[in-house]
């Protein structure tokens, strides 16, 4: 069992990538009818629903349809300016992104990582280092791909740094896992670059954009409290993560469009 | 020998690595794979140990963010004195399953967590993280007892039973006088 221990855990990053699809992909009839159950689930909770609940319903999505229409709108026209002012300052243009769902289908069944298991894979387009959110804020980034399935690491885990500012006050910090971090309760401990006694609970924390993994101006949450760490060098900031980690069943995964 | 009690504590624990990606409850997952553990040593043989050992480590690591492989030594440490040891313990009195699921289920989390320090960097060891080692602790103590009455019930339903001979023989009859 040692020898085999050992020949496991020294092979080839190739090999065992190959390994870990193949004894994972064992378990796909399970994830399979797991999510057959859910949509079933999901199925029988419109059953009870009557005609005038859904007829109301139809009218409130169409309202907000019609708001985020003219949104969308003045979006794509600020957009275009943004590119043409860009272009008269001889600026790089930004990178496109695009959105696809994705349902969660598994979680880390250990307990020191943080982990998603989605049912988007390489077949689907999914690369690794994707951003993956919802409409609340930043859930993590693509961590393994597989051909019908991939991991994401969490927010908060060791594995997933998050280069980030606060939008009120535009001081920059990085999101890292510590051992003293309440994991689980939904927050995580910003530590900014420089002391910043301007941050205050309520502002607001988004991705700055400057880690190159993920595109700026994501939500990531909402500052706690502050306090001064090692003599005043630093703030360390408690944030409130603005998606709700353990209670994620489908998620956006960003890829950037071709140009 | 029935081969049915083997297939289904097989079948159980591939069950229960998937169950461990589903079920998250106190924000820890349902990880009762050392009761498992502590049934297949304390009833069955060093070779369906093996492969209960193999088929859970390997599911969970590979479903799980684990180097592949990182689990099988902390999962067959327990397992094997266990069951080297079993002629010395009290397996069919249902304190002492309690305490083997509580040591084996705080045993396996904390070996993978020490061995996962030398290859990566997992959550480094804070309160929280030994709360919800003790807590998987205490899930394992009480599914150990579980599992010896489901899993024994069922080697009772499926293995042959041995023919009740009775004492007397015909063939053996010592006939008394003359014939």
């Amino acid at each position: 069992m040692i020898a085999l221990a050992v020949v496991l855990l020294n092979l080839p990053p190739m090999a065992a990538g190959r390994l870990r699809v193949a004894v994972s992909s064992l378990f796909l009839p399970l994830f399979g009818l797991a999510g057959s159950f859910q949509s079933l689930a999901d199925q029988a909770a419109f059953t009870p629903l009557t005609r005038s609940t859904l007829i109301a319903e139809i009218e409130r999505l169409r309202l907000t349809q019609q708001q985020l229409q003219l949104s969308d709108m003045q979006g794509r026209a600020a957009l275009e300016e943004n590119a043409r002012l860009r272009s008269l300052l001889g600026w790089q243009p930004q990178v496109r992104w695009t959105h696809k769902a994705a349902r969660v289908i598994g979680r880390e069944p250990t307990t020191w990582w943080r982990t998603l298991t989605l049912d988007f894979g390489g077949r689907h387009g999914a690369r690794v280092g994707q951003p993956v959110l919802t409409s609340d804020g930043l859930v993590g980034r693509i961590r393994e791909v597989y051909p019908l399935t991939c991991q994401v690491v969490l927010i908060g885990d060791t594995e997933c740094g998050v280069s980030t500012l606060v939008r009120e006050t535009r001081d920059q910090g990085l999101i890292q896992s510590t051992a003293s971090d309440p994991i689980g309760e939904g927050v995580v401990l910003l530590r900014t670059l420089q002391h910043s006694p301007g941050i205050l609970a309520g502002h607001t924390v988004v991705t700055s954009g400057f880690g190159g993994v993920f595109p700026p101006g994501i939500p990531v949450g909402q500052v706690v409290d502050t306090r001064s760490a090692e003599g005043g060098l630093y703030t360390e900031v408690r944030v409130r993560l603005a998606a709700r980690l353990n209670r994620l069943e489908e998620v956006w995964v960003l890829t950037q469009k071709s140009p | 020998m029935n081969r049915v009690p083997i297939t289904l504590l097989f079948l159980a624990t591939w069950l229960a690595v998937f169950g461990q990606t589903q079920f998250p409850t106190l924000g820890i997952p349902l990880d009762i794979r050392p009761a498992l553990i502590v049934y297949a040593a304390l009833t069955h043989g060093m070779p369906t140990l093996l492969g209960i050992v193999v088929v859970s480590s390997l599911g969970t690591d590979a479903l799980s963010a684990n180097p592949i492989g990182i689990s099988l030594i902390p999962s067959f440490l327990p397992g094997v004195v266990l069951n080297l040891q079993r002629h010395l313990l009290l397996r069919e009195q249902r304190f002492a399953q309690v305490w083997l699921g509580l040591s084996t289920g705080i045993a396996v989390p904390l070996l993978t967590w020490s061995l996962l320090q030398m290859e990566t960097q997992p959550q480094p060891m804070g309160f929280n993280l030994l709360f919800r080692i003790v807590l998987l602790g205490i899930l394992n103590a009480a599914a150990c007892p579980a599992f010896f009455v489901l899993f024994d019930g069922l080697r009772d339903a499926f293995e042959y039973k041995p023919i009740a001979e009775m004492g007397f023989r015909s063939d053996r009859e010592i006939k008394r006088g003359r014939t």
